[in-house]
């Protein structure tokens, strides 16, 4: 049972021990990859779960880093943007012109892999479905949508 | 702030016992938010993912004993078929990433009145089981809500499951919101068809200060079942008597005028939602 105030969090991170000493305890798992552990990728917006902009996987489920607290992913494994086995979906993403300002860029590559884990070829109502916690406001989604079916195809 | 990290139930519950103001967190859909957005800050936490059994379901006595830790991603994948209304209700929470890490023992401790969970979970007459280092006992969800994120709950206790029986017969949700997805519900409506029984079941959510049931709706739908031998013959059901049961679904909510719509649109919407939830029920019976 672990009872006390600041705490050490002991994960893995992209297949490798990370530790962070002296974490608030009410800090979320997203601050702790991006000012304890210095993973960048996984961006920091509504905080609230809305965007998607921070997904991760939590011993291998999709996740908003956000809404996990710092604490409860102590010997959890994690994979971020920066250790995800994600070419394919990276690079479809970059042939359809998905990208314009990246910001949720991270995180819909790592739903998108999600996704393209449990459905390899999914319809466009699938892919609706499975991005709806992702915001990007520059594209209008419709080259996201492209990418993801590019990076099916080329499964 | 403490934070605290029981590895067993009866742990959890002598941690709740000494530490009475602790809030729980499990999913942290939406403990983190308020954490993150500075919402005040509880004095402790405790930390329900290291208990496995909350995370678990199965059988008790002819009703699903459902742990208060499963996911809504769990819940759709594995009880999709025996819950279907409650299913359709998971379906439209958040998104993926959400459904992955929030649970219905959450919703119910949140005590949102626009919780999706909470209106078939009333149309189906579940129960919610607490617990405290004293004893546990189990609370139909009719009589757990008492106020606007207001429970019965006691401070020394913990939600460890709910319990809903298998459905008996079609089930149906409906929720209106702006989008599909990451919306909470401006109003939303769950219908329980139980023929053997000759009963409707019904919930309204998100249009009162707590999740309700229309009674008066669902006792005149029973009515006019039973009056026409429908239940057994499946005979269509005259618009007239269809209409009639979404009105006395909107004279039972009890909507205020909020940043997501006004009480006359919530009033309204509930009347089209009890409508088509019934003639989609009925085609499925």
């Amino acid at each position: 049972m672990g009872v006390g105030r600041r705490l050490k969090v002991d994960c893995t991170v992209n297949g490798s021990r990370h530790v962070a000493d002296g974490v608030w305890e009410g800090e979320s798992l997203l601050y702790v990859l991006r000012e304890r552990f210095g993973l960048y990728g996984s961006k920091n917006a509504c905080e609230q779960g809305e965007c998607g902009s921070c997904s991760v996987y939590l011993d291998g489920t999709l996740v908003c880093a956000c809404l996990v607290l710092g604490g409860q992913a102590n010997g959890r494994s994690l994979v971020t943007i920066e250790g995800l086995d994600g070419e394919k979906v990276e690079q479809a993403f970059v042939e359809a012109g998905a990208v314009q300002c990246g910001f949720c860029t991270p995180g819909l590559v790592v739903a998108a892999h999600d996704l393209l884990q449990r459905v390899p070829r999914p319809t466009d109502a699938q892919i609706r479905e499975a991005l709806a916690g992702n915001i990007c406001r520059c594209t209008g989604y419709a080259k996201i949508i492209a990418a993801v079916h590019m990076a099916a195809g080329s499964a | 702030m403490e934070f605290m990290q029981p590895a067993t139930w009866s742990e959890a519950l002598a941690m709740k016992a000494a530490h009475p103001e602790a809030t729980p967190i499990a999913g942290g859909t939406d403990v983190m938010v308020g954490l993150n957005l500075d919402h005040g800050r509880p004095e402790s936490i405790i930390d329900l993912t290291r208990i496995r059994e909350l995370g678990e379901w199965g059988s008790d006595d002819g009703w699903l004993r459902i742990g208060a830790g499963v996911t809504y991603t769990k819940l759709i994948d594995e009880l999709g078929d025996r819950l279907p209304g409650l299913a359709m209700a998971s379906r439209t929470v958040g998104s993926p990433q959400i459904r992955n890490r929030g649970t219905v023992g959450g919703n119910l401790g949140t005590a949102s009145p626009a919780g999706d969970a909470h209106p078939p979970l009333l149309a189906a007459d579940a129960q919610v089981e607490l617990a405290s280092a004293t004893g546990t006992r189990r609370v139909p969800v009719r009589e757990f809500f008492t106020g606007p994120k207001q429970t019965t709950m006691r401070k020394d206790e913990l939600i460890a499951a709910f319990l809903v029986e298998p459905a008996a017969g079609p089930q149906q949700f409906s929720k209106v919101g702006t989008r599909n997805a990451m919306v909470i519900a401006v109003c939303s409506f769950a219908l329980a068809l139980d023929p053997a029984r000759r009963r409707v079941g019904t919930g309204i959510g998100s249009a009162g200060p707590t999740p309700l049931r229309a009674t008066e709706a669902e006792r005149f739908l029973e009515g006019v079942l039973d009056e026409q031998g429908s239940w057994d013959r499946r005979t269509r059901v005259s618009e007239a008597a269809v209409t009639r049961f979404g009105e006395l679904v909107a004279s039972a909510a009890r909507p205020i005028d909020d940043v997501r719509g006004t009480a006359a649109y919530r009033r309204h919407a509930l009347s089209v939602l009890a409508r088509r939830c019934f003639t989609w029920a009925w085609a499925a019976a």
